[in-house]
């Protein structure tokens, strides 16, 4: 990417943010209120981050939408609220009695499912098909109709809302004379700490520099003597774990339900073509900056008639860049 | 046992429905610098490839030191000691050129290892070696291809049009350090630019249409000029 493009990526950002923040500030009135919607969207495009940064490395280096990362985020949320709560498939309440406790092990069994479930889908569905790209698209979207309908099978089509309490998700701290939940700051922290985390594997370690190369140009990696199957594996099952983990640490403040995942693909599509196609930073930036407009678009919907103003945002903002640049804010650049 | 590296008997390789070689066979004798000549089109990629395993023949023997590549997949054809500089050089261009460098080792210390003589051969790369690859020239690329094929200990270099589109001060660099490391490793080579191959190798492959009807010393076929504009229609 050149120096001019650069800068109107960057230019275009930040005039996207002021501009969010300036809305969200004149709709709430108040700093405190502001305050919320500000957490609010950092929360939703921590939880957009984890859906959409699978979809955009797998995209990028193996040139395979997934329809599926959406069906892996609400299997995360059903496992974890499966392990967290008494009466559910798998219970631990006996076992693990104490909730603090026993939700850092739903989270790790929602990572486990999400990924056994990814190398499943990797090995035994998509490897036959890399030759027939089409073929693997459609086949991405079997997968999460078949999860949805195994889903349905096992957890039944009721909505389930979080009623376990723990340390966390129960604890608010005070800030301009509101209350702010901690758990949403820790889901935040959390989110903030794999943005980075990813970032250095891609940017220090040698498996994230082939998996930088692969996104170039995987078969010049093969030709180097390196087994890009394997990194293939490595990536696609890693991006359904981090997926799966998103749905664990939303269904606390979302629940479990089988709209979940729908909503949250979308949403994590629009990041990643909004990023640039197969850009991590650009994929980062854009959850961020979709987080911060749903919540806004949910702050300035209160009182109107316009209740359907969140679930468009996400489109709006993407029309809006794709206007300004029409391979999206990274697109041609960083990993790609 | 035969003292060649590299042979290669009456390959058939397919792209999709096309039937790209009917039948090429090339030997590469050990330390020599073997070159495939032909026109556009001929089928000397499609070669360069089918060893590599990246178009895999249909029918015919393919043997590396005596082991057949015939089903290994690139990567372990790579692994057994063969590196490949492809034609436009297919650089990581997002990546520096230590990056690029990193992603050919094999061990932890290739590159350690291999740092002077890359250097020596390239000087060039040590000054751009925090840059990415994009931010380089066509020759320096060139350079950057053929230094990552370097950093493994590779018994066999297959190059691709490494004087494509340069300028002739840049190929002159390219052919000195190309004739310097065929002293590490056999080189088999495809070039269009007739003066640089003749230059460059001992023994020559003409492919034409999917075929090897001659091969030989180079020396020899620098004189023949009705051959060289029967076959590559220059003179």
């Amino acid at each position: 990417m050149n120096k001019t493009a650069d800068r109107t990526s960057i230019l275009a950002i930040c005039v996207v943010i002021v501009v969010l923040l300036v809305i969200g500030y004149l709709s709430a009135g108040s700093l405190g209120t502001f305050g919320i919607t500000v957490l609010s969207g950092l929360f939703q495009g921590m939880l957009l981050f984890l859906v959409a940064s699978g979809l955009s490395i797998i995209f990028g280096l193996m040139d395979i939408l997934n329809f599926a990362q959406g069906a892996y985020f609400m299997i995360g949320a059903y496992v974890a609220y499966d392990l967290q709560h008494p009466g559910g498939v798998i219970d631990l309440t006996a076992i693990i009695p104490d909730p603090n406790v026993r939700f850092p092990v739903a989270v790790f069994g929602a990572i486990l499912v999400g990924a056994i479930l990814g190398v499943v889908l990797e090995r035994g569905l998509l490897r036959p098909l890399y030759a027939r790209p089409i073929f693997q698209l459609v086949l991405t979207f079997g997968v999460s109709l078949v999860l949805l309908e195994m889903v349905k099978f096992i957890w039944t089509t009721t909505p389930y809302s979080w009623t376990e309490v723990f340390g966390v998700r129960e604890n608010f701290f005070e800030l301009f004379g509101q209350r702010f939940s901690t758990y949403r700051l820790f889901v935040v922290g959390m989110g903030a700490a794999l943005i980075i985390g990813i970032a250095l594997l891609l940017r220090r370690t040698r498996i994230g520099i082939i998996i930088r190369a692969g996104v170039e140009d995987s078969a010049m990696v093969e030709a180097l003597g390196i087994n890009v199957r394997a990194i293939f594996t490595l990536v696609f099952t890693l991006g359904c774990a981090i997926a799966a983990l998103g749905g664990a640490v939303a269904a606390p403040f979302l629940g479990a339900s089988t709209s979940i995942g729908t909503t949250f693909l979308i949403q994590g599509i629009a990041v990643v073509v909004l990023g640039g196609m197969g850009s991590y930073e650009g994929t980062a930036v854009g959850s961020i900056m979709v987080g911060l407009a749903i919540a806004v678009a949910q702050s300035a919907a209160i009182g109107t008639d316009f209740a359907a103003l969140p679930s468009i945002t996400p489109m709006l903002l993407l029309i809006l860049v794709l206007l300004l640049r029409p391979s999206g804010l990274f697109g041609g650049s960083g990993a790609r | 046992m035969t003292d060649n590296l590299l042979e290669i008997h009456e390959i058939h390789t397919f792209i999709g429905q096309f039937h790209i070689l009917e039948g090429v066979s090339v030997r590469v004798p050990k330390g020599s610098i073997t070159v495939l000549l032909g026109r556009n089109g001929a089928g000397k990629t499609t070669t360069l490839k089918s060893i590599m395993g990246m178009t895999p023949p249909a029918r015919g023997s393919i043997t590396f030191e005596g082991q057949s590549l015939i089903g290994k997949r690139p990567f372990t054809i790579a692994q057994m000691g063969v590196g490949y500089v492809p034609e436009h050089r297919a650089i990581f261009k997002a990546l520096t050129v230590r990056e690029n460098l990193l992603v050919a080792q094999r061990t932890s210390t290739d590159l350690e290892r291999k740092a002077d003589l890359i250097f020596q051969l390239f000087p060039d790369l040590k000054r751009l070696y925090a840059l990415p690859g994009g931010n380089l020239s066509g020759g320096q690329q060139q350079m950057l291809a053929i230094a990552r094929a370097l950093v493994p200990d590779n018994r066999l270099l297959l190059i691709d049009e490494p004087s494509e589109g340069l300028a002739p001060v840049i190929i002159e660099q390219l052919m000195a350090a190309i004739t310097q490391l065929s002293a590490q490793a056999t080189v088999l080579l495809v070039e269009q630019n007739f003066r640089v191959a003749s230059k460059l190798a001992d023994r020559f492959v003409i492919i034409d249409e999917g075929k090897s009807p001659i091969h030989g010393e180079m020396r020899s076929l620098v004189g023949d000029e009705a051959l060289i504009h029967r076959y590559l229609g220059v003179a």
